[in-house]
């Protein structure tokens, strides 16, 4: 992990004591959000794709859909793979290279909150069952990174899945034909992800990168259209309390709701 | 010339037969290997098995068999990682590559690269860095034999090779995880019941401070089960902890022992 910068550093008990006192450096309130703008459809080449601005940041994620293999103990199940890139344009800690493990958690984190609320429909992915099944590639791309990427990302993939079309295909004699047309991708569940820094011993929601440099811990919760959680990641090197663990999962409940209707239009 | 034949060989998928049980928890609350749904496998460590590391130790908690290494304080290579105002703590999470069913490739997965992250993030919030500038401390688990929970045995055991090593610590960091499986809340799953099961919530406590250092959930919990799942695995890991300062004083009284003969 990068030091915080100098500046950061100077402002470090500014920002914990306002958050004590239950404000915030930029104004906004323990538990709210910066403001969401999501934008579907950014890229007409991929299958599907979004553009989510979340305060100053900004993730655009690209949807490509492949045909593959399945995983032997799934033959009949389309594949889901979500990778994350953390572009070094996006900011001056990025650097080119392999996904280190910051794009890795990231990554993993937005995949497990698919994956475990069965988001995409993957038995509809399937071609041939255990020879040909569809692959949906799930590339998240940071432009801009200002804090708070995890959810940023999270809205972002969602975003793109909602908006992705799958080619019509035919099978002639073992052989995968596309068709002209498109259908939509089947989505049946939304999950929406909540990030949490602890500061001072207090939860602040969606924090920006000053605050994540300042941060003790930080908790995602993920949670379905049901109300469910779906993954949980904790990270930093601080700690939680069951109560504070408690208490977010309430946040949680109701903020995830409050972002749903964002993504999720209609 | 010389015409030396070039040898290929191609990793074919094997198909193993693999049972998958119908049910995971019998009818009278027993799990597939006899325990009950609150219930820990069954739990062996040791403290200081290896001889190079600065500390060691080895976990076995049901089939998992997992060592645990730590080096350090040293010196930080490369240099520029050092930090002017404590130690830098470095974590390699690693699964041998006979550990699982299919051999795992040695080379590190996303898996490992994500838990090695957590596993760091979990065991730092516990050690004084602090107080050794410039210095670095390496731990290393490798996993012998997997079969489910071992990011949390693994932690388990790394700390006791920390405090085995001598860092000064605000206290040893337990973990263990509690699930959904068949529709029962659980604790200490093992891989069946976690790939069967409904839902898996690892978690590492420190438990004098109840500061819980790492958290991660995946399946699918209402609120309240979530709620019911941590206060499982809080109370697994309460368990956990006895046999771990056990197993810690028990390498300190055989030196004690060794001495005074």
């Amino acid at each position: 992990m990068t030091p915080p910068p100098i500046v950061v550093r100077v402002k470090q008990k500014r920002i914990a004591e306002l958050v004590s006192s239950g404000k915030r450096l930029d104004g906004r309130g323990l538990t709210d959000y910066r403001e969401i703008q999501v934008e579907a459809g950014v890229i007409e080449r991929a299958e599907g794709s979004s553009r989510v601005r979340l305060g100053k940041t900004e993730v655009m994620v690209g949807i490509k859909i492949e045909i593959g293999t399945p995983f032997p103990d799934v033959p009949n199940e389309g594949v889901i793979i979500v990778n994350a890139e953390l572009v070094p344009l996006a900011s001056p800690t990025f650097e080119p290279g392999p996904p280190n493990e910051n794009a890795v958690e990231l990554a993993r984190i937005v995949d497990r909150g698919i994956r475990e609320s069965k988001a995409i429909e993957l038995e509809k992915l399937c071609v041939e069952p255990g020879k040909n099944v569809f692959i949906v590639f799930i590339d998240v791309y940071v432009l801009n990174h200002d804090g708070n990427l995890i959810d940023a990302s999270a809205m972002a993939a969602l975003a793109a899945l909602l908006n992705t079309k799958m080619f019509n295909y035919e099978l002639k004699e073992g052989e995968i034909k596309i068709k002209p047309g498109y259908t939509p991708l089947p989505i049946r569940n939304y999950p929406i992800a909540v990030t949490f820094a602890k500061i001072n011993g207090k939860l602040i929601v969606d924090p920006w990168l000053e605050e994540e440099q300042v941060m003790d811990a930080r908790l995602t919760m993920t949670l379905d259209k049901d109300g469910k959680i779906c993954a949980i990641q904790k990270g930093g090197y601080g700690y939680f309390t069951t109560q504070q663990i408690l208490e977010a999962a309430k946040i949680t409940r109701e903020k995830t709701e409050e972002l749903r209707k964002i993504v999720v239009k209609g | 010339m010389l015409n030396i034949p070039k040898r290929k060989t191609k990793k074919k998928r094997l198909k193993r037969p693999q049972k998958k049980p119908e049910k995971l928890i019998d009818k009278d609350d027993t799990r597939l290997d006899g325990r009950k749904l609150n219930e820990l496998r069954p739990v062996k460590i040791e403290v200081g098995i290896l001889g190079n590391a600065d500390g060691s130790a080895y976990i076995e908690q049901g089939k998992n068999k997992i060592l645990a290494a730590v080096y350090g304080p040293k010196e930080v290579h490369p240099r520029h990682l050092a930090r002017p105002d404590r130690a830098v703590l470095r974590c390699r999470y690693h699964m041998a590559p006979f550990s699982v069913d299919e051999r795992k490739s040695p080379a590190p997965s996303r898996r490992e690269v994500e838990l090695s992250k957590v596993i760091r993030e979990a065991l730092e919030p516990s050690i004084f860095v602090e107080y050794y500038p410039r210095t670095s401390i390496d731990v290393f688990i490798e996993v012998l034999q997997a079969d489910g929970g071992t990011r949390c045995a693994g932690i388990t055991a790394a700390s006791l090779a920390l405090a085995d090593a001598g860092i000064p610590m605000r206290d040893l960091v337990v973990a263990c995880a509690a699930g959904k499986v068949d529709g029962c809340l659980v604790l200490d799953l093992m891989d069946v019941e976690d790939k069967g099961g409904e839902a898996d919530v690892p978690l590492a406590l420190m438990p004098n401070l109840n500061a819980i250092t790492l958290l991660q959930m995946d399946g699918s919990l209402t609120i309240e089960e979530f709620e019911k799942a941590i206060n499982l695995a809080l109370e697994g890991c309460k368990q956990l902890y006895t046999l771990q300062k056990e197993a810690l004083k028990s390498k300190y009284v055989a030196v004690k022992e060794a001495v005074e003969e």
